[in-house]
């Protein structure tokens, strides 16, 4: 009751508030009101294993925090400097639009609507994901277009819902949608069998399986039915700011392709590359560009680790979501991730 | 004396002007407040490129909703969407105010007993029930149905053809067509008819005297419409049988268990609170009333009925009021078990469109409304059942 009535609450006062106190916030400022504020003011998942979540000493985990955490060092020169808000998709970009926070790193997919009525601005791509749609094993399900008059549980508020519906209505596939709020009802709506079908982003589905009775009873099935690319997102009309998110993420996946990792960083700035001296600081002055120190992305990469090693910490496939990297993969093994030269 | 009388500082000692002054002050202020506030939104909103208006209710809205009564395919508007999501919070919410007025009016009547048993259950009833928040109790009756019940494949067979499990209540229904809905018309008018006969022959019998059998012009009145909207619409006698697919049952009507949950939850929580406004009704009739029924030979039920009942309503009917306002907004805790209420709609349409103001200002504006119209009737109801006095 507490946490529904202060969701209610607080969707209500953000769509207010974020309106009506608005001014300061749109302007051209940000790293400013950032650097007089000492930290960065980041909004993440409430509680999403392997991107956001609070450990058992209250510290948050997870790859969207780590994407704070480099933020926080490249403006900063220590990662700590981020307070986290925890927000749910429900009152996200109000919370931005308002100016309740800088940056919004939290799963969050990339649209054309969104980024063209929402009066805000996403980064690069940080993860490529895709929904997905997983079943008990027991069915002997091989492929989504079984799926006739199958009952379906999934959360409200995200793409998900039109997803399906762009999938199914094609196929002349009826459904039962079933909707829930709640994280926790909604898993347990599928585990006790009112749903057939769970969905939702792959990557979430491996994460409800991590934590069902015996993972190995469930399927997740080969279609991959949407593009999710996930991607931080930051306020629009404020381009220094919108380049210094931009430019960490690219600072993040240029490390791995270099070879720059959090042990080799101090031994790979003497390196005779010339690229690498720029992106580190050691030559040029990009750093003074985005108006931050020369040794933003040294200090990103030194106190971070490189976009694998956050991948390998916080999803890969030791990790209890045991995620391959598939599409997240550099560009030079056959993936996605390609970050712009430092020049 | 005149020209002091006619000065403007003079007037602001007359108390009268001075209530006119301060009354005009408080609504100029809450005036210009608003319009400020609604200025400043539209400007901010505008300045930070963030879409406003209600234009985007002409769009499709692109998702499914699993209950409707309406038509309604992924294909149509917002707007119709977010009908759809008011129709279920009314439906819901007009089974729970029922429901909760029948199980409080018998709760509360049985914690008056004098079988000490049967007050000691009705007690227990009510505490266990209205101590704990709703949504605690919506969490534990959705997880007892989808635990208790079987999965759809495995579902119970009560009776042929009726089917029990975690998908819900299946049993086969008519394929409806508008000559359905007209039978149905004409069977609310029967018993409006029914109702309006009995009472006119009452009248009658008072007036005249005489004693005459009133039943079978009753069972005329009430079975009059429907036969004849029956012989000149003549509807189809199609059932829609239910049938065993590979995941669900299709076919026939479906109670989902999001629906029994959230009506059980918002019905049971309700009739406690109404148990113990009716018994704090009935307390509130004199002791004399009771002994002068019994006096005149009423037996305990009659005396229930015709002497105690009527005037514990006048105490009843305004907390009853409230009781109902509170069933109809709680309703919107449905989103918490997966039920399509108006909330859970316009969240997913403010979810997908991004304008959560105009969202958040059409659930407030249905609410406010439809809460209006609740209190308007109980008040129209309550004046009709308070004391003349001459």
């Amino acid at each position: 009751m507490k946490q529904l009535k202060t969701k209610m609450a607080a969707l209500a006062l953000c769509a207010a508030a974020g309106a009506v106190f608005a001014g300061p916030a749109s302007a051209q400022a940000t790293l400013e009101a950032v650097k007089n504020r000492g930290k960065v003011l980041c909004g993440v998942s409430p509680s999403s294993a392997g991107y956001s979540f609070a450990d058992d000493k209250g510290v948050r985990k997870g790859f969207d925090s780590d994407v704070c955490r480099a933020i926080s060092s490249a403006v900063f020169g220590s990662p700590d400097k981020v307070e986290f808000v925890p927000l749910n998709t429900n009152i996200r970009f109000q919370a931005l639009q308002s100016g309740e926070i800088d940056v919004l790193s939290r799963q969050t997919t990339l649209t054309f609507s969104r980024d063209n009525s929402l009066g805000l601005d996403f980064g690069p791509v940080v993860f490529y994901d895709g929904q997905g749609l997983m079943v008990s094993s027991k069915l002997g399900v091989k492929s989504a277009s079984e799926l006739s008059q199958a009952a379906i549980c999934l959360l409200p508020g995200t793409t998900t819902l039109q997803n399906l519906e762009d999938f199914f209505k094609p196929r002349g596939i009826k459904y039962e949608s079933v909707v829930f709020e709640d994280n926790n009802e909604w898993r347990n709506a599928f585990f006790s069998g009112r749903c057939d079908v769970i969905t939702s982003d792959r990557s979430d589905l491996a994460s409800v399986r991590a934590v069902a009775n015996d993972p190995a009873q469930f399927v997740i099935l080969p279609e991959t039915i949407s593009k999710e690319p996930l991607a931080p997102v930051v306020r629009q009309n404020d381009s220094n700011w919108r380049d210094i998110v931009t430019w960490s993420v690219h600072a993040l996946v240029a490390a791995e392709e270099y070879g720059i990792t959090q042990a080799n960083v101090d031994e790979k700035a003497q390196s005779k590359e010339p690229e690498v001296q720029r992106m580190l600081g050691v030559t040029g002055d990009l750093g003074k560009m985005l108006n931050l120190d020369n040794k933003w992305a040294y200090n990103i990469i030194k106190q971070n680790g490189n976009y694998g090693e956050l991948f390998e910490r916080n999803l890969g496939e030791k990790t209890r979501l045991g995620l391959s990297r598939g599409p997240n993969q550099l560009w030079t093994k056959g993936g996605l991730l390609y970050a712009p030269p430092f020049r | 004396m005149a020209s002091s009388t006619s000065s403007p500082l003079r007037l602001l000692y007359d108390v009268r002007v001075r209530a006119v002054l301060y009354q005009v002050v408080a609504v100029a202020l809450v005036i210009g407040i608003g319009l400020y506030l609604f200025g400043n939104v539209s400007r901010k909103l505008a300045e930070q490129n963030i879409a406003t208006g209600f234009a985007y209710l002409d769009r499709p809205a692109g998702f499914v909703i699993s209950q409707s009564f309406i038509a309604y395919e992924s294909s149509d508007t917002y707007a119709r969407a977010l009908l759809v999501g008011i129709f279920n919070t009314i439906w819901v919410s007009v089974f729970a105010v029922t429901l909760s007025t029948i199980l409080g009016l018998i709760v509360g009547i049985a914690r008056l007993s004098r079988n000490p048993m049967l007050s000691l259950l009705a007690l227990l009833y009510v505490e266990a029930l209205r101590n704990v928040p709703l949504l605690l109790y919506l969490f534990l009756w959705y997880a007892l149905i989808v635990a208790v019940f079987p999965p759809a494949r495995e579902a119970w067979q009560p009776l042929p053809d009726v089917y029990l499990s975690n998908g819900g209540l299946i049993v086969p229904s008519l394929r409806w067509s508008q000559a359905h809905s007209g039978v149905l018309l004409a069977v609310l008018a029967g018993i409006i008819l029914a109702f309006v006969v009995a009472g006119m022959l009452r009248r009658r019998r008072v007036a005249t005297g005489r004693d005459q059998a009133a039943w079978p012009f009753v069972l005329l009145a009430l079975l009059a419409p429907p036969l004849l909207a029956m012989l000149l619409l003549q509807p189809d006698l199609v059932v829609n049988w239910p049938q065993k697919g590979r995941f669900r049952i299709t076919g026939g009507v479906q109670v989902t268990p999001e629906f029994t949950a959230l009506l059980m939850g918002l019905s049971l929580s309700a009739s406690a609170g109404i148990a113990e406004i009716v018994r704090a009704g009935i307390l509130s009739v004199g002791r004399g009333q009771w002994e002068a029924a019994r006096a005149v030979g009423l037996r305990d039920r009659q005396t229930m009925r015709l002497v105690v009942l009527p005037q514990a309503l006048r105490v009843i009917v305004p907390p009853l009021t409230s009781s109902y306002l509170s069933t109809f907004k709680n309703s919107s805790l449905a989103i918490a078990i997966g039920y399509p209420d108006l909330v859970m709609v316009s969240n997913t349409t403010m979810n997908q469109t991004g304008q959560a103001i105009e969202g958040i200002a059409i659930f407030m504006l249905v609410y406010l409304g439809m809460s209006i119209t609740i209190s308007l009737f109980m008040n129209w109801y309550n004046a009709r059942v308070a004391l003349v006095e001459r």
